[in-house]
């Protein structure tokens, strides 16, 4: 009895292995258990016999149904994981992409050069606790230019040919008009540190000019405030726009508004000062006016100049992002021609 | 102004400084040049004497020359008119650089040449300082000149010249005197004047002269007889060639050197023609003078005229008149030296001419400078023109020759330098400028010269150390100041980087914009602002909304091909209300084509442009202040698809899209009031508790009529509902004829309660009741 039985198991499992040959999907399986393992299965069924056997035989018998029913388990178990394993390739082959196709995003957007140039100028003054402040572009003639040591009749006014609206009324041909604003709206209030960027108009058109164009100016006021002040302020400027390695130069110049006037040279940022056509071999660029605040300027908008001193500097906002990003014509900043937008996407952090 | 290095000799002697280190030099003490160079930069030119000269062989108008240079007999082909044997002139030599181009050994029709013998034009003087004789034949050199020497040096050319663009400042600078002293200072070298005396005559020549405008302080006339007009003596030629002055006679050419010399413009006129009353006077209303361009002027009060008894025979300082100029035949002269008002002179000269004499008048001149001028020009006169000089000068004087005086001290000058300077250095300095000090207790007292305009107060004394000291030699460091937060505008910077962000370009337009655009886009009550005097008219007007800036931003990329496009703008806008200018900033958009990139690309539409506005309002804390209302749409919007933004109860702007009349692309714009989102105000951040008890949610959809809005369904649920209601969102809309069907998502939620269906339905129930009351619609089944 007990070598039939071992005869038997051999067979079950033989025909088990083949009925699970065919078997292609995990539902068939359901049948081939039914078929060993359920209720009327050929090895349920070999459990029923035991009843008929001598007790003495029962113990061997028992072990060898035992034996095929975890063999049988184990073979469907098998051939269930695998089942699986085979469906699950197949979903993942029939799910793979092309990752070649085009994204899917919202187009890019940026912000004007123009504007990044302002931005990172007022970080720089921002964390060195500066103001940002923004003054009227429709001004007075005596905010433009009478509170600033420019009285009428000043050759000064040529240079800064302008657009009147009315007698009074004008568009301001420089930001320095918002020194005044802020020196008048800060009397007896102590020191000044300011910067102010905006947009001014002279009647000018051509490559390197634009009838309305950006400046921005600085101004510090303070008791003791020196020219040294204002060359070691110019320097972290010019480091922080332009690099490490520049440096800056002061000429002695001259602007109705400040006394002592200097005009300020930095490194040629395309050669590193050995020359080139950019600084017509001299290393240098000019890159902004500043000077100590002239006495008269002082006293007119209600500082009195035996008591405070000050600084002030400014610049050509377009100039800037024209020579940081060498952009060679202004008027591509003024037209907004979507290629040129798009060209400064980039974040500029590196 | 250009500076003669020949002419600056004269004064001060700076044979022995390069020119280059000359005119670095004078910037580093604030006086920048454009140019800096030779008046003639021509290399290997020789005086040659042309030894035969014979017909070329195979032309009907060039020679053959065998020319002598003393080192060797080169043979020449030449195509001037005047070449012939026995003179002598200058040859450019094979490897010669002429502004023409570099000379070359060639074969002109098949005759060797080497080298070329040239005209003083192609030696590169402007053509303007040149006789016809000079520019077609060549120049012919006198017997004096010798063989195998330097042509240039025989001409009196070897100069050279440093163009100068000075401040506006420094008005000393536009004569050579004033050189001298400048650039004496650099180098500390005296400069020296010269001696000229000259013989006069005691003549009584009747003349009135009489100052009738607060315009002119100081008036010299002085007669100058017999005067024959010719050709100017060499060096004065050359020198006025060298700082860029046409050379005419020698009457005309003194007053042009002593110009330069001195930095006083001088006029002569014909004194027969003048006669004998001279008037300096305002000018009448529409008065009319003939320049000496023959050009009939109208003038106005504000031009300052130089009369006769009757009418004005000249422009002060600007330009002289016709009828008493100075011709060749002129015999009697009367000499003017001036000093005119600046303004009116740079007014009038702006309307009519810049010149040299106005450029200085405008600058502001030294009124012993004036005196001098008189003295040189009858000087040279009387030497090169055999002028006899009457001895009476006609004097009109009010002008203020005092030396200025100014008190400083040491700690003055290094406190606002910021340097350490000594005393011994400063008194220096103050004295190489030709300044004089004297010491007084702590203090110095500084006498400055009259011709130097430009100083007037301690400061002007402080730039004058710093610029003669070396201003650059300052060490940079950072100044000491108060502890303080520095402040910015973050609405807009938080703005600029969420919009980017969201796909947009920010543009920068121009505030001046056509005429005609200006009232578009808006149906505020404004005047627009206009330019008196516009460039263009395109630039004409202030703009009082950023969105015709965006249209024609939009126009000029659709040109362009340029697609997809999605702009927003921040700039000032300007108007005239009540009769007040207002200038607020304004934020624009513009939304065209796609807004998404790679394939189905989503078009742009209404709802994308209104879910820009949502997150700009909501990002700045306005969630459920805001809505949208069809008010007032301007006529350049879509009636349907257009509405005014309301926030906070005020219209703060327009959403829409543009008209079909104005353009067949939909394109959409958004324009809000930047300075109102700035101004109100929000509460801070503050956590609200979020509810510990789940929420049930269910749907309902309601067929309404078209016109119906999805607002007003909203409102009704959320009044019907209560509190307990805390989320509802339109998740499906279609139409269904002239009805639609519009399909919610209600969440309700407890916050101290785990809520029920059974909690629900009486509510859900009478919220559906509610609307079909309100709205006499249907609520579709599920």
């Amino acid at each position: 009895m007990e070598k039939e039985q071992e005869k038997r198991n051999i067979e079950i499992e033989k025909e088990l292995i083949n009925d699970l040959k065919e078997v292609k999907k995990p539902n068939d399986l359901v049948q081939v258990k039914a078929k060993y393992l359920g209720k009327e299965g050929i090895i349920s069924l070999l459990t029923k016999n035991m009843r008929d056997l001598k007790p003495e035989e029962r113990a061997s018998y028992g072990k060898l149904v035992t034996e095929i029913r975890n063999k049988a388990l184990e073979l469907l178990d098998d051939k269930e994981k695998k089942l699986k394993e085979e469906l699950l390739n197949k979903k993942l082959k029939e799910e793979t992409i092309d990752i070649t196709l085009p994204s899917k995003k919202i187009r890019h957007g940026s912000i004007h050069p123009f504007n990044m140039i302002v931005e990172e100028i007022e970080d720089l003054f921002v964390s060195m606790g500066y103001d940002i402040i923004d003054g009227p572009e429709l001004e007075t003639d005596e905010y433009c230019f009478q509170r600033l040591n420019i009285p009428y009749g000043h050759p000064v006014r040529d240079t800064q040919d302008s657009f009147y609206v009315d007698k009074d009324y004008l568009l301001r041909t420089q930001t320095s008009s918002v020194q005044a604003h802020t020196m008048e709206q800060n009397i007896d209030k102590g020191p000044i540190r300011m910067i102010c960027p905006g947009k001014t108009y002279r009647r000018d058109d051509d490559a390197t000019h634009s009838h309305q164009f950006g400046q921005f100016e600085g101004l510090v006021i303070d008791k003791g405030i020196t020219l040294a002040d204002l060359k070691g302020t110019l320097l972290v400027m010019a480091r922080k726009l332009l690099g490490e390695k520049t440096n800056v130069r002061f000429r002695p110049s001259f602007f109705p508004f400040t006394e002592p006037s200097v005009e300020v040279d930095v490194t040629c940022f395309k050669c590193n000062g050995k020359g080139c056509s950019l600084c017509k071999n001299t290393g240098w660029i000019e890159l902004l006016g500043a000077g100590m605040v002239h006495p008269n300027v002082l006293r007119d908008n209600g500082y009195d100049p035996n008591k405070y001193t000050g600084f002030a500097f400014g610049t050509g906002i377009d100039r800037l992002a024209m020579m940081k990003y060498s952009i060679p014509d202004i008027r591509l900043m003024y037209t907004n021609d979507y290629r040129f937008l798009n060209e400064f996407m980039r974040k500029d952090v590196k | 102004m250009k500076l003669s290095k020949k002419f600056l000799n004269d004064y001060l002697d700076v044979n022995d400084i390069d020119i280059h280190t000359l005119a670095l030099d004078m910037t580093s003490v604030g006086n920048e040049f454009a140019s800096c160079e030779k008046l003639i930069n021509v290399t290997n030119l020789v005086i040659g004497k042309v030894l035969e000269c014979s017909l070329h062989p195979d032309s009907d108008h060039l020679h053959v020359c065998k020319v002598d240079v003393k080192e060797e007999i080169l043979d020449i082909v030449c195509g001037a008119p005047n070449v012939r044997s026995g003179i002598k002139v200058i040859v450019a030599k094979n490897g010669a650089h002429l502004p023409g181009g570099e000379i070359k050994k060639s074969v002109i029709r098949g005759v060797e040449s080497n080298g070329m013998l040239c005209s003083i034009a192609e030696l590169g003087l402007d053509h303007k300082f040149l006789k016809e004789e000079d520019i077609n034949g060549i120049c012919e050199l006198g017997d004096d000149a010798i063989v195998g020497e330097d042509p240039i040096k025989y001409l009196n050319l070897d100069d050279e010249v440093i163009d100068f663009e000075l401040t506006s400042n420094r008005g000393d600078l536009l004569s050579i005197i004033g050189m001298a002293y400048e650039i004496g200072a650099i180098y500390n070298r005296k400069i020296t004047l010269p001696e000229r005396k000259y013989p006069t005559v005691k003549e009584n020549i009747p003349f009135n002269l009489k100052i009738e405008t607060k315009k002119c302080n100081l008036f010299l006339a002085r007669h100058a007889l017999n005067v024959k007009i010719m050709e100017s003596p060499d060096f004065m030629k050359k020198r006025l060639m060298a700082s860029g002055i046409r050379p005419i006679n020698n009457v005309v050419d003194i007053s042009n050197y002593v110009m330069l010399e001195t930095g006083q413009p001088l006029h002569f006129y014909d004194s027969d023609n003048l006669g004998d009353t001279l008037i300096v006077r305002d000018a009448k209303k529409d008065e009319k003078l003939v320049t000496l361009d023959n050009i009939e002027r109208e003038l106005n009060p504000d031009d300052i005229v130089i009369a006769d008894r009757k009418n004005a025979v000249g422009l002060a300082g600007v330009m002289g008149g016709l009828s008493t100029e100075v011709e060749d035949s002129t015999k009697n002269i009367l000499i003017e030296a001036a000093i005119f008002d600046s303004v009116s002179v740079r007014l009038t000269s702006k309307k009519i001419l810049r010149s040299e004499a106005s450029n200085r008048f405008e600058k502001g001149l030294d009124p012993k400078r004036t005196y001098l001028a008189m003295e040189y020009a009858s000087y040279l006169l009387n030497k090169y023109a055999d002028a006899t000089i009457v001895d009476n000068i006609n004097i009109f004087d009010q002008s203020d020759k005092a030396d200025k005086v100014i008190k400083i001290t040491i700690e003055d000058i290094n406190s606002l330098l910021g340097l350490d300077i000594s005393k011994k250095e400063i008194i220096d300095i103050y004295e190489r400028l030709g300044f004089t000090v004297k010491e007084q207790k702590n203090e110095l007292i500084v006498t400055v010269p009259t011709r130097r305009l430009d100083i007037s107060i301690k400061e002007d004394l402080i730039e004058e150390v710093a610029r003669i000291y070396g201003i650059d030699k300052i060490e940079g460091r950072l100044p000491i100041l108060p502890i303080k937060k520095g402040s910015y505008n973050k609405v807009k910077r938080m703005l600029r980087d969420k919009i980017s962000s969201l796909g947009f370009n920010e543009t920068l337009s121009y505030t001046l914009i056509p005429n005609d655009l200006s009232h578009q886009y808006t149906n505020d009550e404004f005047t627009e602002i206009n330019l008196l005097d516009p460039m263009s008219d395109d630039h004409a007007t202030l703009r009082y909304s950023l969105l015709p800036s965006m249209m024609l931003t939009y126009d000029y990329n659709v040109k362009r091909n340029n697609k997809n496009l999605c702009l927003f703008e921040i700039g000032k806008s300007f108007g005239k209300i009540n009769g007040e200018y207002l200038e607020k900033e304004k934020i624009a958009f513009l939304m065209s084509g796609a807004y998404t990139e790679g394939l189905n690309k989503e078009k742009i539409t209404f709802y994308h442009l209104k879910g820009i506005m949502e997150e700009v309002l909501d990002s700045l804390g306005f969630s459920n202040r805001y809505s949208l209302k069809v008010l007032d749409i301007p006529k350049e919007f879509h009636p349907g698809s257009s509405a005014n933004i309301i926030l906070n109860g005020k219209n703060i702007g327009i959403i829409g899209k543009v008209h079909p009349n104005v353009t067949k692309d939909d394109v959409y714009l958004m324009e809000m009031d930047l300075e109102y989102l700035e101004e109100l105000k929000v509460s801070k951040i503050s956590y609200q508790e979020i509810s510990k008890y789940p929420s049930i949610s269910k749907d309902v959809a309601f067929i309404v009529d078209n016109s119906i809005t999805n607002e007003e369904v909203m409102l009704e649920i959320k009044k019907s509902a209560g509190k307990l209601l805390s989320n509802i969102e339109l998740f499906d809309v279609y139409k269904l004829d002239d009805k639609k069907s519009l399909a919610y998502n209600l969440t309700f939620t407890d916050k101290d309660n785990t809520l029920k269906i059974e909690d629900i339905m009486p509510i859900f129930e009478k919220i559906m009741q509610d609307v079909k009351d309100k709205f006499k619609c249907e609520v579709r089944d599920k």
